[in-house]
């Protein structure tokens, strides 16, 4: 039986994709130089300007915020576990280090809007688009994020932008697939409607389409964010600062209790995240 | 009177193996066994016709005969697989994408069965629609669709959402839409199919006033028969994609152009094929009790002349009805003091919306003259009064004269 299975020889996919990585690296190095330098320069502003504003004024704006956007169920609960949240952050001194991960999170989601959602309209309107994205989509969610980290850190070296590369790379799909799904749930007699008036494609897409899909894709961009989140710690394995470093080197000598303290921050981060995007969403909806 | 559109061999195949589900479809082979040979679909094959400037043109036909498709292949929302669409000489099927954007802008306007409102747009936003894709300028296209709800009684919801409005309110709305364009020629699909019996008499009505008014050209699509032969000039009746028959009413009616048109006829001037429904009329002797006393209701019955008023609530249930004897008597006896309870009489007859006809004729014989209540899930939808049958009746046996004839 086995002489069967080895009819053909090896096939030496391992070396290919090797090849090819380093074939990328050095002929791409202008490329991928050009955007470390800007990704870079992108987390040192926001981080800088992050940093900058005292923690105990970030805490106000944050729990106002919550309180605001919660006013006309005269509901305190999230503003009150904002505050919460974010006082035991610093109280465990970790401030530094949540803003590190704070700007990450921001970056990376709002990258993976930027690509995913125009990705997912093309792959709304178009269904060999879809046949060809949409098994890509599948193999980027499944395929571990560790391995992604080795192509990221051989064409963006080690720090922020490996991170934040191969975070987009884990959270895109979720906005790419909800765009896709929002838009081609638009009742087919709206589409009608639009296109019986005489709107050009883009008018369709922009007081139809997005409108409609908008709730959808509000919920594809949330998960996003949460993906994203969840790629602090692997991220930090490759250089990127934040929460997620400490947790690793807790790992590293398992220092149980500092690892479930800085753990115990990203789970705030999480929940405050959530349910401000869920809330603001509906919202919205009203 | 001048030819506003024409269509010339007219055709539309879903599917791929377009020449042999044809050709299976001019055999007359069924629509089930073309599909199970080929996989395709033969929705309209080879129309022809003419519609003049200022008619309401009908099409009409059962479920799946095509109609949808074909007033589709008009605007070309559905591409013509073959044939031609002329829009005053100018061949709409030929016509390039930017062309083709500015006759739906400007010539033709559609209105849709399930109102296809935009549910995120107000009843003004959505009236603007078609002239803010067009480009005209906010101020302007504001007043002109300000206009159109205001000819549709619609102005004061303007601020609303389409689903705090009722169907019928809503298709006002998607009437509005449409008129706001000041379109030479209105296409709609089954449009008032989904609305009740009641208030799609009144669309009907409405629609024949506007056209009266603004000379529009129509193309109406119907399954049902009644409505066709009310509001249409001429009725083109279609069967598994082909025009079988086009012709006035009266002339389908007397002369059916082959079986399948006369059993489709044979519907109206038959009584036993139509229910309380079709001939039922609003009820206009009523009342309701939680908004108005016995004085009012006497009230009524001696300014509008009714011998009697039927009692329904706020739900719209039946209550009962009383004369106008027992109300003055109880007036007269006890004064401010008087209430419906005293003399409410529950003996009327009612019936569910699908009974048929022949069934109520003894009720509105044996009850004087009170009418026959028609009420639905609990609510009254309509009356039946002896004039109704009567004129249903008189109808048959005029259509009945001219065959003989
Ligand atoms: N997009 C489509 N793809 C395939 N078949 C279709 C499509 N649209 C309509 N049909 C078929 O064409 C026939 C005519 O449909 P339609 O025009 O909607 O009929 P009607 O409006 O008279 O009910 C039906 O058999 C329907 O199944
Ligand atoms: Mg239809």
């Amino acid at each position: 039986m086995s002489s069967i299975l080895a009819i053909l020889p090896h096939i030496d996919l391992a070396g290919k994709v090797e090849s090819l990585t380093s074939f990328l690296t050095t002929a791409w190095s202008p490329l991928f130089d050009g955007i470390q330098t800007v990704g870079n320069g992108m987390n040192d502003a926001l981080t800088g300007f992050l940093q900058a504003v005292p923690p105990a004024v970030f805490v106000v704006v944050f729990v106002l915020f919550a309180y605001w956007i919660n006013r006309k169920r005269k509901s305190f609960g999230l503003a009150v576990f904002t505050f919460i949240g974010l006082w035991f952050i610093y109280n465990q001194g970790l401030w530094p280090a949540f803003i590190d991960t704070l700007s990450l999170i921001i970056i990376s989601s709002l990258l993976s809007i930027v690509l995913g959602v125009p990705i997912g309209i093309i792959m709304s309107k178009n269904d060999t688009a879809q046949a060809i994205i949409k098994p890509i989509l599948d193999f980027m969610q499944t395929m571990p994020a560790f391995v992604y980290l080795i192509p990221a850190v051989a064409f963006f070296g080690i720090g922020v932008v490996p991170g934040i590369f191969a975070s987009i790379i884990f959270a895109l799909p979720p906005t790419v697939r909800f765009t896709n799904l929002g838009i081609r749930q638009v009742p087919k007699e709206l589409t009608e409607a639009a296109d019986s008036y005489g709107s050009t494609e883009w008018q369709k897409l922009v007081k139809l389409d997005l409108p409609i899909a908008r709730p959808t894709i509000m919920a594809g961009i949330n998960q996003t964010v949460m993906l994203s989140l969840s790629m602090v710690v692997i991220a930090s394995m490759i250089g990127a600062p934040g929460l997620g470093r400490d947790v690793l080197s807790a790992l590293q000598r398992a220092q149980v209790g500092n690892g479930f303290v800085a753990g115990l921050g990203i789970v705030i981060l999480a929940i405050i995240i959530d349910r401000l995007a869920q809330r603001l969403n509906k919202n919205i909806k009203n | 009177m001048s030819v506003k559109i024409k269509v010339e061999n007219l055709t539309k195949v879903f599917g791929k193996k377009v020449k042999q589900a044809l050709e299976l479809s001019n055999q007359n082979k069924e629509k089930d066994e073309i599909v199970r040979k080929t996989k395709a679909t033969v929705a309209v094959n080879n129309v022809n016709f003419s519609i003049n400037e200022g008619e309401i043109f009908v099409i009409m036909g059962l479920s799946g005969s095509g109609k949808s498709t074909l007033v589709r292949l008009l605007n070309r929302l559905i591409e013509p697989t073959a044939g031609s669409i002329y829009l005053d000489n100018m061949d709409v099927s030929k016509l390039s994408k930017n062309d083709l954007r500015e006759v739906r802008r400007t010539k033709m306007s559609m209105v849709f069965q399930g109102f296809a409102l935009f549910p995120h747009r107000t009843v003004l936003q959505n009236t603007e629609y078609g002239l803010e894709v067009r480009g005209v300028a906010p101020d302007e296209r504001t007043k002109i669709a300000e206009n159109a709800l205001d000819r549709s009684g619609l102005l004061a919801y303007k601020n609303q959402y389409p689903h705090q409005l009722s169907g019928g309110m809503q298709q006002r709305v998607g009437l509005a839409r449409a008129l706001a364009n000041d379109p030479e020629i209105l296409l709609m699909d089954e449009s008032f199919s989904a609305l009740d019996p009641l208030i799609r008499g009144d669309m009907q009505d409405e629609l024949m006033d506007l056209q009266e008014q603004m000379k529009k050209t129509i193309i109406f699509i119907t399954h049902d028969l009644n409505e066709a032969l009310k509001i249409g000039d001429r009725i083109a009746i279609m069967k598994d994609g082909k025009v079988v028959q086009i012709g006035t009413g009266e002339e389908i009616l007397t002369n059916p152009a082959n079986e399948y048109v006369r059993r489709f006829v044979e519907g109206v001037d038959r009584t036993k094929i139509l229910n309380v429904e079709h001939i039922m009329s609003k009820p206009r002797a009523i009342i309701n009790v939680d908004k108005a006393g016995l004085h009012l209701a006497m009230n009524r019955m001696v300014t509008s002349d009714f011998p009697f008023l039927i009692l329904t609530n706020s739900h719209h249930e039946f209550l009962g009805y009383i004369t106008d004897r027992d109300t003055a008597l109880a007036i007269k006896k006890k004064g401010a003091n008087a209430n419906y309870k005293d003399i409410v009489k529950t003996d009327m007859h009612i019936v569910a919306l699908d009974t048929p006809i022949p069934k109520i004729y003894r009720y509105l014989l044996s009850k004087g003259n009170l009418p026959v209540v028609v009420m639905d899930n609990n609510a009254i939808r309509g009356v039946i009064m002896r004039r109704n049958v009567i004129e249903l009746l008189s109808s048959v046996a005029q259509e009945e004269i001219s065959e003989v004839v």
